[in-house]
């Protein structure tokens, strides 16, 4: 599979990465020789595998349904950037 | 169905439902409605670097019964997903998710409209989280330069059930919607307070020629929350989508919004811009493992739905309407099932129920589970007009001073004095004094005329304010006049 460079754009834009030409064209070698590397995976039967979910084998880790204190707001918004009355703020969204 | 100028409408459905537990899906905090914002999160639902999400076990346990209510199978093995998007309504830009291995499966249920039965199909339910709420600075979301967010929500357990595009007018999705929503409330996985949003719809719709078997391009309608506005929705997109067809246009793929107010739907973003959530398996959370045995536990659990609660009345002597109106909602159809076990003729239960009750519960704006009247002491009610002691036209009265006050029936005829005369000594005098009183009438009913005991009737119930019992007073009436 090769990557396009229209490949990596449209990456670029769902990830909102605005990207020089130059990067454009240097994350397209860069993904393609990933992607080549990867694909000596391709080599190995996994006919009989079953696709894996998760990569540590464990399952069904679950938590009884009790209520655990929250946080108040004011610490909820310490490391925001901007906040209001309690509430986070943020930029124009569209 | 045809629709409108030879179109036919094909609908299907997604519904997000917020599961009924006490904490969010992921971790600790509430999920109760309401709350200073920003005051039911952590650093979980907050989405802080580092921070693990648990899962709920109490949200699969929601979600098996509901999938097992609504016919589905319940998957062996289940996973999350993170679906990628940027959108300050939730912290991560992602949501926790299932994408190709959701909980529940195939299934579906039967709607009947205007007397035609139809089975729906359900494609699958998946559990996810829930996003939080936005406060636009303006008018809407375009026109505002600054959003506020509260977090409280986000995390709260949703399932999203989606149907196959299996119907085929407004009244059909109605339906299915009324049975959905009537079947998660009896099942008690969500408390369905759909002014609360508890429970909210997306809106798949197109329009094809009738005939036709492929299907035309659809517009999906986002977050509707009440019936009336998925019908007013509906009928909007319906009508635009057969203007377009109509002009030689094609229907563009999008995303459309409700607008309530002016009652349209518009544009808020089309497929060509659409997101590309590049799902992948969520790495905090472990698979789940279903086995059969849990899945019988479950199943023990369930109450009895409504479609077998409803042919239950039915067997008891209800008709279809009766037996539909009282199992419509769970609260009253848990208020005549505890009251039957007091009283056993189910059809006079059912007219009081439905009318007196009624009445009575919708004008003080009352709901039947804070009923100042208990279904033992309605049953104890009709219990006392079967033995006589007060006759069906008294009991109108002392229903009404039963809600009012809160006492028992017998308590109110004792101290009323309205039990019934049945005293054939104390009615002989009386009906003495009646037929002395109007020899007219005694001599029309001696010439033939009928009618005429009518009247005596009437008047030997004004004499003893309509305690006597009629079916006697008749009976004696009748030999004294023979």
């Amino acid at each position: 599979m090769k990557i396009s460079r229209e490949d990596v754009e449209y990456v670029a834009a769902l990830a909102r990465l605005e990207l020089t030409e130059q990067e454009t064209q240097e994350y397209t070698e860069q993904l393609n020789s990933i992607l080549d590397y990867a694909a000596m995976l391709e080599r190995l039967d996994t006919s009989d595998v079953v696709p894996t979910a998760h990569a540590v084998p464990l399952h069904n880790v679950l938590r009884e349904d009790q209520v655990r204190p929250s946080i108040n707001h004011d610490k909820a918004l310490r490391n925001a950037p901007d906040g209001e009355e309690g509430f986070f703020r943020v930029p124009k969204i569209v | 169905m045809v629709v409108a100028n030879n179109y036919e409408m094909v609908c299907g459905l997604e519904v997000h439902v917020e599961l009924q537990t006490k904490t969010k899906i992921f971790c600790g905090c509430t999920t109760e409605f309401g709350g200073e914002q920003n005051t039911h999160v952590c650093p979980v639902c907050l989405g802080m670097p580092g921070a693990l999400p648990v899962l709920n076990r109490e949200v699969v346990n929601y979600a098996i019964k509901a999938g097992l209510a609504l016919n589905c199978e319940i998957a062996e093995f289940s996973k999350f997903d993170r679906k990628n998007y940027f959108y300050p309504d939730l912290s991560k830009n992602y949501q926790t998710s299932q994408f190709d291995l959701p909980i529940c499966g195939k299934g579906g249920l039967e709607i009947e409209v205007e007397g035609e039965k139809k089975w729906i199909g359900i494609t699958r339910a998946h559990m996810e989280e829930d996003a939080g709420k936005l406060v636009h600075s303006g008018e809407t979301i375009s026109t505002s330069n600054e959003s506020s967010v509260d977090y409280n929500r986000a995390g709260v357990p949703l399932l999203e059930i989606v149907s196959e595009p299996d119907m085929r007018s407004i009244p059909e999705v109605l339906a299915y919607l009324e049975k959905l929503v009537q079947i998660l409330e009896y099942t008690e996985v969500s408390d369905c307070r759909l002014e609360q949003g508890s429970v909210r719809f997306d809106v798949n719709v197109s329009l094809r020629p009738v005939g036709e078997i492929a299907l035309g391009t659809r517009t999906e309608t986002k977050n509707l929350n009440s019936f009336s506005s998925v019908r007013r929705c509906m009928e909007y997109e319906v009508a635009r989508q057969a203007r377009v067809l109509d002009a030689g246009d094609k229907v563009i793929q999008e995303t459309r919004t409700w607008d309530e107010g002016r009652g349209v739907t518009l544009t808020l973003r089309s497929k060509e811009e659409a997101h590309d959530y590049r799902y992948f398996p969520e790495p905090d959370l472990t698979p789940l493992v279903i086995d059969r045995e849990w899945v019988e536990r479950i199943r023990k659990t369930l109450p009895e739905l409504p479609g077998a609660r409803r042919a239950r009345l039915q067997e008891l002597g209800l008709s279809a309407y009766d037996a539909g109106v009282i199992t419509q909602a769970k609260a009253l159809s848990d208020y005549f099932d505890a009251a039957l076990i007091h009283y056993g003729d189910a059809k006079a239960l059912a007219n009081w129920v439905m009318g007196d009750l009624t009445r009575l519960l919708n004008s003080n704006q009352c709901q039947v589970a804070d009923s100042p009247i208990s279904p033992e002491r309605l049953a104890e009610l009709l219990v006392i007009i079967d033995k006589g002691t007060i006759s069906g036209k008294i009991a109108k009265s002392v229903i009404e001073e039963m809600y009012s006050t809160s006492k028992d029936a017998q308590t109110i005829v004792k101290e009323k004095g309205l039990a019934q005369i049945s005293d054939e000594g104390a009615l002989l005098g009386i009906i003495d004094n009646v037929l002395a009183a109007n020899p007219q009438s005694v001599e029309d009913y001696r010439a033939g005329k009928d009618r005429a005991i009518g009247f005596l009737v009437g008047q030997i119930m004004k004499a003893t304010k309509g305690q006597a019992n009629p079916g006697l007073v008749n009976q004696l009436l009748k030999e004294k006049l023979a």
